[in-house]
């Protein structure tokens, strides 16, 4: 397959992480579109990395990966956190900073 | 057709299928099993990509880290059993346009840009040179990593102890 199907195939997998993040209304929705979106830039770089034969492209999907873990960790902590306080985690009624 | 272009396009419709489960199913805990689905169909697309490693990073980390912490959060913070479970989206059809423009200006890249139409051989010892990668050039950043993810753990633990 050429390099292009595998973009075109990460950049729909963008695209509908992106419509959960911008549509969903709870907190935990919005973290699983933003997991899709990464896993989509991970095919990119996988696949730029392939196709040019240099490793580095490999190296930097292995840190984003990680990163992802820490960032889901820290995230869903936070949510836990503010259904302790709130008792919700319906993103539209965390609006305690709204002036 | 060559095996290759068979297993893409198979990969290619259940990843897709399975990310549209994960934004548009109405049942919290079923989006996080299609993401699951997601995840192993990405790393179906690394191992097309010849980059078994990673296949066996994204089953463990994602698949089974990820997975597992979400899980737990909805347990945390959902009953699993009752309405409290179903969520709607909103803003559906303005997310959809933002969406597709977003799609379509990558695709605008992608028609102008040119690109390898085949991938160059790979070579024998990928992995051996990865591993080379890592503790050579990138060493500070993967020690920089280590850091990074004790530091996010610890931090988790905090946010999401127990009062006392």
């Amino acid at each position: 397959m050429p390099l292009h199907a595998y973009l075109a195939l990460a950049g729909l997998v963008f695209a509908v992480g992106l419509f959960g993040v911008l549509t969903r209304r709870n907190a935990i929705g919005i973290l699983l579109g933003i997991e899709l979106m990464l896993n989509a830039v991970n095919i990119n770089l996988v696949a730029f990395s392939r196709f040019r034969g240099d490793l580095t492209g490999i190296v930097f999907a292995l840190f984003t990966i990680a990163i992802t873990v820490a960032e889901v960790a820290v995230g869903l902590a936070i949510v836990i956190m503010i259904f302790r306080v709130r008792r919700t985690v319906e993103a539209d009624h965390l609006d305690l900073l709204r002036g | 057709m060559t095996g290759e272009a068979v297993g893409f396009w198979g990969v290619a419709v259940v990843l897709l299928a399975a990310s549209l489960g994960v934004v548009l199913t109405r049942n919290l805990f079923h989006a996080v099993l299609y993401l699951a689905a997601a995840l192993v169909a990405t790393g179906v697309v690394f191992l097309l990509l010849d980059s078994p490693f990673l296949f066996a990073v994204q089953l463990l980390l994602y698949a089974g880290g990820v997975v597992t912490i979400v899980v737990f959060a909805i347990m945390l913070t959902e009953r699993l059993v009752g309405q409290t479970l179903t969520q709607t989206n909103r803003h559906i059809v303005n997310g959809a346009i933002v969406s597709a423009a977003v799609f379509v200006a990558i695709a605008g890249f992608l028609m102008q840009a040119r690109g390898a139409s085949a991938p160059p051989p790979t070579a024998n010892d990928a992995l051996a040179a990865l591993g080379r990668a890592l503790l050579g050039p990138f060493a500070l950043a993967f020690l920089l990593l280590a850091i990074l993810l004790v530091t996010a753990l610890i931090g988790a633990l905090y946010f999401a102890r127990a009062d006392d």
